[in-house]
């Protein structure tokens, strides 16, 4: 819940605090009190809650402050995360409102994740219980390092010290075999107030802080800084004529004049301009900023590319090791293919061997039969994850935000993971190692079993404008960054097919019409065959080109308009044939004497007298992209 | 960074994710000071530009000059408005003020029921709004990226979990998803944005002649004003500073039953 007032007094730093313990150690009580006794509950609220407790009858409970929905309120417990705020003399805090009961795990996680800091409680009458321990296992997997056990219900057990040494020096040992030092225990009694904000008079022989002391003396997060830099693209926008990489810095930091590479596509650009909007500009950023970087040189770079330093990158592999803890309703099997989802990547993955299985509340591996291996419902697991294509990460230890993931199965995130230490290693640069998966299929195989086993569909772009406009150069381009992204593509090329397959024909328009009919046959096989056809034909009938449309499946053809001004054409002309079209040496040449009829809605235009070679890819990759993307919804 | 750049940054980081994992993605605009702070954030996030429609449901008993401050703002940011009415029901008058449908009923079908019919016709499966975690106590339930089924139910008790900024993106036919990218922010935090990017705000927020202002905005029949005397935006974080009363106080149909907006936002409701 929230209380409308628990917003800030002042506004300062925040420290995100969670509150987590086993079923009914009182947690919802523990904040309530927390509320009332740093004077941060909303004008009313108190007396409100109390004359709805008179009205049904039952007793006025602490817990009621966080519990506001109805249903909560009848089963007594917390359903989900709650944000509140409140503050202490020394700073602001957002306290989180964690649940208990073991149905509720995944909500607990969310809470936890992020959170800087956890209080953990214990009742001291019921002792450690295995979600006491199971959180505190979960918090250490969540990377949160300062923990304050808070033994509760003191009052139950007559506020004695020798019962809250008996559970501090258990559930210590305990933390210990997970390398877990909490900073402090303190004996409290929520209900009653007892070490809360103020000392208890009924526990004289304690002799440490108040929960609100401890509270004041745990640490914000620092931003990494000074790591190294990692800024994963989460989208690449068009505006105003810049082509932006738009993204978070998760760790490091970035200037103008930068040189970047980009995991794991091996690419590489420098820094032309730090990009934000309404807000000064500087020439540099660092971690924690949203932002966006213009290159000087262009390259073909998507969501999901980690930007790094040359000297520093991250591993660029397709296999890692884990440590995850499973929250979805079916279990992680192995055989079953996954969605991980790691910083703004996303790709397919499977289980390549689990190492063990292991009860987070006892510590003890699970035993499974070895044709049984799975991970069940809030299990946690030591494995080894295969990822259908390499992937950019970090080891958890060094860089946090590159070093954790999630699994999503089906629709559901269903689990999370850090990435253990290990001997990887380091990316080469020989970017061709990657692509280097050819098959060839024989038989009854489908379209669809070769797009899966390529990974993309069969496609034809269909390259049309006039000579010297930049049609070849474009498709070799294009080719040669597809190949590097491993797919399969090839160019069809005028010069090339007028050599062997068009050899019999001339440059009238029967003629024409029926080169452009045999490469738009040759074309469709080729897509068919599961290849990134690309042809570079002057094409100039509509007709014609429209034809060649009609033998490829719907959205499956790309007519690209390589578009430049005949004067600029004829001004390059780098095969002398606009001269001798003008000496009247060549007939029937397109553009001096054939016409060349404008394609009226092709897909992409590109104005090559005005942009770059590499704009022109990147426009044609930037539209595939989202082709592909549309694809892969509707399947 | 401080505070304020980190909210900032957070807020602009999912409403990037948003725009990249929805096709058919709008936000709501209630012409209020928190949608209209993140239509701010959106222009931050897409650098002066907004590329997605704005959908304003209304109720037609909004007060007067929040219309005109509407149209003001679309035409001098450039933006794409859908307005979504109920109407229906609108003719068939059975509304809050002449009495005819409780408060709450009326909120069901001029805001809910209106809200999902736009969404519906113009196929959005992603909506952002400008919810926050401190306004009231279901909102502090929810996710950055909170899943609405077919009938736009949300169901509370088994929501996604939520970490890493590894959001909810998938989802069955017919549903769609919330995305909350004010989540995290206060009320004062609002304000302090507001103060720091000079964003403007419709003037019904000020105290007026007789020491009344506005500190929630819905419908006129059902929003009151509070007493006060802040008359700028220091003037309001100032007395935020210090009050004891909660945001909403002005707002009819929250208290019309102690479960009341409870029922309505589980239903659909913003």
């Amino acid at each position: 819940m929230s209380s409308p007032n628990g917003s800030p007094q002042t506004s300062s730093e925040q420290l995100k605090i969670v509150i987590v313990g086993h079923v009914d150690h009182g947690k919802s009580t523990f904040v309530g009190r927390l509320f009332h006794d740093t004077g941060s509950l909303p004008e009313g609220k108190l007396e409100q809650l109390q004359k709805v407790a008179a009205r049904r009858g039952v007793p006025f409970e602490w817990a009621n402050l966080m519990d506001a929905l109805q249903s909560e309120r009848d089963q007594n417990i917390t359903i989900d995360t709650a944000q509140i705020w409140f503050r202490t003399q020394k700073r602001q805090y957002v306290i989180i409102d964690a649940p208990g009961h073991k149905e509720f795990l995944k909500n607990m996680i969310t809470g936890a994740a992020s959170a800087e800091a956890a209080l953990l409680l214990i009742d001291a009458h019921e002792g450690v219980q295995e979600n006491s321990r199971r959180h505190g296992y979960l918090l250490n997997l969540l990377g949160i390092r300062q923990i304050a056990v808070l033994v509760n219900k003191m009052d139950l057990e007559g506020y004695r010290a020798a019962k809250f040494n008996q559970i501090e020096s258990e559930y210590r040992a305990w933390l210990r075999g997970i390398n877990v030092e909490p900073k402090i225990f303190i004996p409290i009694a929520a209900k009653h107030g007892d070490n809360i904000a103020a000392r208890s008079p009924n526990m004289s022989w304690w002799n440490g802080p108040t929960v609100v002391e401890t509270l004041d003396e745990f640490h914000l997060t620092e931003l990494p800084k000074n790591q190294p830099l990692r800024f994963p693209i989460q989208d690449v926008y068009r505006f105003d004529e810049r082509r932006i990489l738009a993204g978070r810095i998760e760790s490091g930091s970035v200037k103008v004049g930068d040189r970047l590479i980009f995991a794991p596509t091996n690419k590489s650009s420098t820094v032309k301009t730090i990009e934000r909007w309404h807000a000064p500009a500087t020439d540099s950023a660092s971690a924690g900023e949203s932002i966006g970087i213009t290159l000087a040189e262009q390259i073909f770079v998507a969501r999901g590319a980690i930007a790094a330093l040359e000297s520093s990158p991250p591993f660029e592999l397709s296999s890692f090791q884990a440590r995850l803890f499973w929250l979805g309703k079916q279990p992680l099997t192995k055989g079953k293919t996954y969605k991980l989802k790691l910083a703004t990547q996303e790709v397919e993955c499977q289980i390549e061997s689990i190492g063990k299985v292991i009860d987070a509340s006892t510590l003890e591996t699970v035993s499974r039969k070895q044709n049984e291996l799975f991970v069940g419902r809030h299990e946690v697991a030591e494995l080894t994850l295969h990822t259908r294509k390499p992937i950019a990460f970090d080891v958890h230890a060094e860089i946090i935000a590159t070093g954790r993931f999630v699994i999503v199965d089906g629709l559901d995130v269903s689990g999370g993971g850090i990435i253990a230490a290990d001997n990887y290693p380091r990316r080469t640069h020989d970017a061709a190692t990657k692509s280097d998966h050819i098959y060839w299929s024989r038989g009854k195989v489908t379209s669809a079993q070769r797009e899966l086993r390529n990974g993309h569909v069969g496609r034809v772009i269909w390259l049309t404008g006039l000579s010297s406009a930049g049609k070849s150069t474009i498709a070799t381009e294009l080719e040669r960054e597809l190949f590097n992204q491993g797919r399969h593509a090839y160019v069809l090329d005028g010069d090339n097919i007028r050599h062997g397959l068009g050899s019999n024909l001339g440059f009238a328009p029967k003629d024409r019409a029926e080169n452009i009919r045999r490469v738009g046959e040759v074309a469709k096989l080729m897509a068919d065959a599961g290849f990134i056809c690309i042809t570079a034909f002057i094409s100039p009938y509509r007709e014609d080109r429209d034809l060649a449309r009609k033998l490829i499946p719907p959205g499956r053809f790309t007519e690209v308009f390589v578009n430049a001004p005949l004067e600029v054409c004829e001004q390059r002309d780098p095969k002398g044939l606009y001269a001798k079209a003008r000496a009247k040496e060549i007939k029937e040449f397109t553009g001096i004497s054939a016409p060349y009829e404008t394609p009226l809605n092709p897909e992409i235009e590109l104005r090559t007298d005005q942009m770059t070679v590499a704009d022109c890819v990147v426009k044609i990759l930037e539209y595939l992209q989202i082709q592909e993307t549309e694809t892969a919804i509707s399947i | 960074m401080d505070y304020l750049e980190k909210l900032e940054s957070q807020s602009i980081y999912i409403l990037r994710e948003a725009f990249n994992k929805f096709e058919n993605l709008a936000m709501l605009w209630s012409i209020g000071k928190d949608s209209t702070v993140l239509l701010w954030l959106a222009r931050k996030a897409f650098f002066g530009h907004v590329p997605f429609p704005l959908v304003h449901v209304d109720t037609t008993y909004k007060i007067d000059s929040m219309i005109q401050y509407r149209d003001q703002l679309v035409k001098d940011w450039k933006l794409q408005l859908v307005v979504g009415k109920n109407e229906e029901v609108l003719k068939s008058g059975v509304t809050y003020p002449n009495g005819k449908a409780t408060r709450v009923e009326c909120c069901g079908t001029l805001k809910k029921d209106a809200l999902k019919h736009v969404l519906e016709k113009h196929h959005f499966t992603g909506v952002i709004v400008g919810v926050r975690r401190d306004e009231e106590p279901t909102r502090a339930k929810e996710r950055y990226f909170s899943p609405r089924d077919k009938n736009m139910e949300w169901n509370v008790e088994d929501q996604p979990p939520e970490l890493w900024d590894q959001f909810k993106t998938d989802f069955e036919k017919g549903a769609h998803i919330r995305i909350h990218p004010l989540l995290h922010w206060t009320e004062l935090n609002v304000w302090e944005y507001i103060e720091r990017e000079n964003i403007p705000v419709i003037p019904l927020y000020f105290a007026n002649g007789k020491g009344e202002r506005y500190r929630s905005l819905g419908c006129a029949p059902c929003t009151f004003p509070i007493k006060s005397n802040a008359r700028n935006v220091p003037e309001i974080i100032e007395e935020l500073r210090h009050t004891k009363t909660p945001e909403r106080s002005g707002r009819a149909q929250d208290k019309e039953s102690e479960d009341a907006f409870e029922k309505l936002r589980r239903d659909g409701y913003m």
